[in-house]
């Protein structure tokens, strides 16, 4: 059984409530009945060694794996009253309030300004000046305006590896989704741009709800104030990111953290 | 331990021999090529004129041109081109995207593979079975039906080649945004792989303007200026055909002449569809 820390998060909402979930590549299992939250307008980090499932857990958020054949979700993941994984569920409209920013950066072969454009004409219909603002906006929000604010009809491949994640951020930021899904945003980025995307998240949050899967458990200490430990499919721990490093409640929890496995 | 000279050296001398038979085979490939050309060049250049460009096939005997011909050619070619690219299209952006992992996608794949290898004359059969029995006469619209067959195995192929190298975190990252399925394909991945899929659909057409034998029972020839649709029309290769193998010089030279307009026009087209192909951005 999973073992949850008893905080009491009354003061927090629960934006997403994943709920026994069950994961299947095929018939193998990779996700053993996990039940966590996700808080509103917190940073929720995933954490655990390779293959444990963590990056399956954030892509049943938006239902990423539908694109793949064979790959299915049981249970219940609970967003705004709803179970997205009803299978009636609009797939585009979830992935409008549900973002995801992806390890490698994925800009797309067209300009800077039309990577943001593109997906904020697809569900608003606004006059050229107001998608100008928008785009500028999410470019600010990005911390990538002043690089870029010259060049916004160049192509986006031109930009370098951090540059083009945070223009993969203001994409996804453009849109106003409710919830952003970050999925090892800085493995392949140098320290310097993981610095800025990291300042990013935390601005980040007052305004969506985040959730983080990454490799790097400093980074998951830096910038979530909720943490999943997950191994095996299973989701060891959940609690307070300050309380999970510092005294964690699973002997496995202590063991990953400080570096025994993983 | 002491090294084996012998052994080295036999090494060294096998090797220097393997060398040496390659260049020969690549040398004597490239002379033959080089004498087609050559001949191709010397005897196509003589009867190179202005003449060529602005008058019909002639009687036996008499000047003449390739105009008709060339003409011909073009519509026909242009036509295939128009209705077998975008079928083509369609069918290689359904394998790669939509069914991708279906059972229908492999099943069409192996077909696709069989006619891009068919012998073009069984597709020339085929149409004459399909178009000129029923219409009971040859006519350039079944001349321009034979070679849209012949493009659509080759433009589904590339289609769902070059499809098939766009990475799929590009697709996950548009699905993303939410966008839906069809404007993923049609903004994001044809945009990525638009340069492969325009070489496919040059190599297509440098495929088809060589084409004999399914215009032979097709379109015919006419020695007669004509465009009517409906009507047997000359072609370039089933002139060169019918030129190359009479007993007339005037005739022989003008079947050389057009040899050499279709290479120079496949070669140009070749040209073309390698640099798009290299120039082409690697996401």
């Amino acid at each position: 059984m999973n073992v949850m820390s008893k905080d009491v998060d009354s003061a927090l909402t629960e934006k997403i409530s994943v709920r026994d979930l069950k994961f299947f590549y095929g018939s193998s299992l990779a996700l053993k009945s996990i039940s966590m939250p996700l808080y509103e307008r917190q940073v929720t980090s995933f954490i655990g060694p390779s293959g444990c499932g963590k990056s399956t857990l954030l892509r049943v958020l938006n239902r990423m794996y539908d694109l793949y054949p064979n790959q299915r979700a049981e249970g219940e993941v609970m967003f705004d009253g709803e179970n997205i994984l009803n299978p009636r569920q609009d797939l585009n409209l979830l992935r409008s309030r549900i973002g995801m920013v992806f390890q490698k950066p994925t800009p797309f072969p067209m300009s800077i300004y039309e990577n943001i454009a593109f997906g904020v004409r697809l569900y608003e219909r606004l006059p050229k000046s107001d998608i100008d603002a928008r785009v500028e906006s999410a470019l600010e929000k990005a911390a990538l305006w002043k690089e870029v604010k010259d060049k916004l009809h160049s192509s986006g491949l031109s930009l370098s590896g951090g540059q083009q994640q945070r223009l993969c951020i203001a994409r996804t930021v453009a849109i106003r989704p409710e919830v952003i899904l970050f999925d090892e945003p800085c493995s392949a980025l140098d320290p310097i741009s993981t610095a800025r995307i990291e300042e990013l998240i935390d601005e980040l949050k007052n305004e969506f709800t985040i959730a983080i899967v990454t490799h790097n458990m400093q980074q998951a200490a830096r910038v979530s104030q909720k943490t999943a430990f997950m191994y095996l499919g299973e989701l060891v721990e959940f609690g307070d990111t300050k309380k999970l490093f510092t005294n964690p409640t699973d002997t496995r929890t202590q063991d990953y953290i400080t570096g025994r496995f993983g | 331990m002491a090294l084996d000279r012998g052994r080295y050296q036999r090494r060294r001398i096998r090797s220097r021999i393997t060398v040496w038979l390659c260049w020969a085979a690549a040398g004597v490939g490239l002379a033959i090529l080089g004498i087609i050309l050559a001949t191709l060049l010397y005897k196509g250049f003589a009867g190179l004129g202005i003449n060529v460009f602005t008058e019909m096939t002639p009687p036996p005997g008499s000047d003449g041109g390739l105009l008709n011909a060339i003409v011909g050619s073009l519509i026909m070619t242009v036509i295939g081109v128009l209705i077998g690219t975008p079928i083509g299209i369609l069918a290689g952006t359904y394998m790669a995207e939509y069914g991708r992992y279906s059972k229908i996608t492999s099943f069409v794949r192996f077909i696709n593979d069989i006619l891009l290898s068919a012998p073009s004359i069984v597709t020339g059969l085929f149409v004459y079975e399909l178009l000129v029995r029923p219409m009971g006469h040859f006519s350039a619209i079944a001349g321009s039906a034979a070679l849209a067959a012949l493009v659509i195995p080759t433009v589904v192929r590339t289609t769902e080649n070059m499809l098939l190298l766009v990475p799929n975190t590009l697709r996950e990252a548009s699905s993303a945004l939410g966008l839906p399925q069809s404007l993923v394909i049609r903004k994001v991945a044809y945009k990525a792989a638009r340069a492969g899929m325009i070489t496919g659909v040059l190599l297509a057409i440098a495929r088809i303007s060589g084409e004999t034998a399914p215009l032979l029972f097709t379109s015919l020839n006419n020695q007669f200026w004509s465009t009517n649709l409906n009507a047997p029309i000359a072609s370039l290769p089933v002139v060169i055909f019918q030129y190359a193998l009479s007993p007339y010089e005037d005739w022989q030279r003008l079947a050389w002449t057009g040899a050499l307009l279709i290479t120079v026009a496949v070669l140009t087209m070749s040209i073309l569809a390698r640099w798009l192909g290299s120039s082409r951005s690697p996401q």
